[in-house]
């Protein structure tokens, strides 16, 4: 049986996108935390450790560190290593000025709390335009 | 978004569409997170070192800059990858230090004024109360809005073009006032001595907040913190806890009174800091073995005060073989210690002040696997927290214990 969650809350950044989940209850920082190169979560501390998030949909629950993650975006995309998009609980500007330069799906403080109700493995559809996610649980 | 009779020129394309792109992209952020309009900003500080911007970065870079156009307020840089009297023997790659000079070819074209400095506030622009400001670095920000009062939000590397593009920036965050009132209450129950504990007070502080729109207000401090501990606490904070800003009760500008620092509202968390928790931050950095690869000091970058400290337990002494002792600093403060033989004390002592830098962005991922670099000593909580993420086992200690680790070539 499929189960379908609705998630809502203001307009995000970038295109409509959907993929599989990848849920975090840890930040993210593309130069603390990941090897963009390889496409894995590099901090060995970090939850997601030695995980891909490539081409999935990111959920973490805020956006850390420094402002190099803007510049970062493009680079991801290019090299074929970003997510498909980026739900953060509460996000800082870096996050959003890099996805609206690389044209990346990002959204934030939704509700419910996409950290809690969204879980790895389901099927996600970001509409950041009307400020909607979409998700499917197969159980 | 009201925009003035200039800004919807710029949208119009009337300054070209360089500028209407950098416009368009500050309204889309800004619609992001709800601002009303626009605000001018007296200057940018940008971060645009070719480890964070990679190709695409610099692809941008020099596109924007072959249009020709012109930034229209004064832009300062962060430090760069390279130093480039060192780089050979630190061992970067030539691609390296080429792109780095075309990142600063075309910066120059714009207007802006590549200082490659973190310490900009301490040395080529002082914020002043209630200006805004369009700045990037991380560190610089929380500075400017906590020490001077200045107001500005992170403006990362994309963002600080497209504001020195067209002068200004989404008026949301950190601009306003009702975002700048603290939020968390931080009772200090033990007083921060030496500017690492400064840093190690703000990685216990920001691994419990980390989230931009949290204001910390610190409520018990003794004495009177220099100017240095304040900046190893904003960049401590604002990396381990991404925070903008933060309040010091009878310190910073906007907390006169603890009244005034929360806006008249309660804060919604108490946080104590209980004796004994600085030696444990301290204690949470932990070497897995006694031989040490490299001590690096100077991020941020260093001070003339900081570097004179390190000259003073230097004196006399040898930086361990197979142990490398490294000081970063920005050009005016290495211009000083070379007019005041600082530099002369460091290198024959074995270690080596470079200029312009920062050590995490000198490629600290290549030069970890070419030379097998694992045990890094530091006095930086903020370095101590980026660098695990290449590789490196950081280990946060006083500077004291940093310049002994660099003689003796051993921690524990």
């Amino acid at each position: 049986m499929a189960e379908t969650i609705i998630i809502r809350g203001n307009p995000g950044v970038g295109p409509p996108v959907e993929g599989e989940a990848i849920v975090s209850e840890e930040g993210f920082s593309a130069r603390y935390d990941y090897d963009r190169y390889r496409g894995v979560i590099s901090r060995k501390s970090h939850v997601l450790y030695g995980q891909s998030i490539v081409g999935k949909i990111a959920v973490f629950k805020t956006s850390k560190g420094g402002v190099a993650t803007s510049w970062m975006m493009l680079d991801m995309v290019e090299r074929g290593t970003c997510p498909a998009g980026f739900i953060f609980g509460r996000t800082n500007p870096v996050m959003v000025q890099g996805a609206v330069w690389a044209n990346v799906a990002l959204m934030h403080d939704l509700d419910p709390d996409p950290v809690q109700t969204i879980r790895t493995g389901d099927y996600v559809k970001m509409i950041p335009e009307k400020g909607i996610v979409e998700v499917t649980r197969v159980s | 978004m009201n925009l003035t009779q200039e800004e919807q020129a710029m949208q119009k394309g009337d300054f070209g569409p360089v500028v209407q792109n950098a416009l368009e992209s500050q309204i889309g952020v800004g619609g992001f997170f709800g601002a009303e309009d626009l605000v001018e900003v007296r200057s940018v500080h940008l971060m645009a070192d070719i480890e964070a911007l990679a190709d695409p970065g610099l692809n941008f870079l020099e596109e924007t800059a072959a249009s020709g156009v012109k930034f229209r307020v004064p832009v300062t840089t962060n430090p760069r990858s390279v130093d480039f009297s060192f780089w050979k023997e630190m061992g970067q790659e030539k691609e390296v230090v080429e792109k780095e000079r075309r990142i600063i070819d075309a910066l120059s074209k714009l207007g802006a004024l590549p200082c490659n400095t973190c310490i900009n506030y301490q040395t080529v622009d002082q914020p002043r109360f209630g200006e805004h400001l369009g700045w990037g670095d991380t560190g610089t920000v929380i500075f400017a809005n906590s020490v001077a009062g200045a107001r500005s939000n992170f403006e990362a590397g994309p963002a600080a073009v497209w504001a020195g593009l067209t002068g200004r920036v989404p008026r949301y965050g950190y601009h306003l006032s009702e975002k700048r009132r603290g939020t968390i209450r931080v009772v200090m129950e033990e007083q921060p001595v030496s500017n690492s504990d400064w840093g190690a007070l703000g990685c216990f502080i920001g691994r419990k907040l980390d989230d931009y729109w949290k204001v910390p207000v610190f409520e018990g401090v003794e004495g009177s913190p220099t100017i240095d501990d304040l900046k190893h606490l904003g960049a401590s904070l604002a990396s381990y806890g991404s925070l903008g800003m933060f309040h010091m009760v009878g310190v910073t500008p906007e907390a006169r009174s603890s009244e005034e620092a929360y806006g008249g509202e309660a804060p919604v968390e108490t946080i104590m800091v209980a004796p004994g928790t600085l030696e444990g931050v301290y204690q949470s950095f932990q070497p897995e073995e006694e031989k040490v690869d490299l001590v690096v000091c100077g991020t941020p970058q260093l001070s003339l005060y900081e570097l004179r400290e390190i000259v003073d337990l230097l004196k006399g002494k040898q930086v361990q073989e197979g142990t490398r002792l490294f000081l970063t600093t920005n050009l005016q403060i290495k211009a000083l210690a070379d007019e005041m033989g600082y530099t002369e004390i460091v290198h024959k002592a074995g270690g080596r002040i470079l200029a312009g830098v920062c050590f995490y962005i000198m490629t600290a991922r290549h030069i970890q696997e070419k030379f097998n670099y694992r045990t890094l000593v530091t006095n930086s909580a903020k370095l101590a927290n980026i660098i695990s993420g290449y590789g490196y086992n950081p280990v946060l200690r006083p500077i004291e214990t940093c310049v002994e680790a660099a003689v003796s070539g051993k921690v524990v």
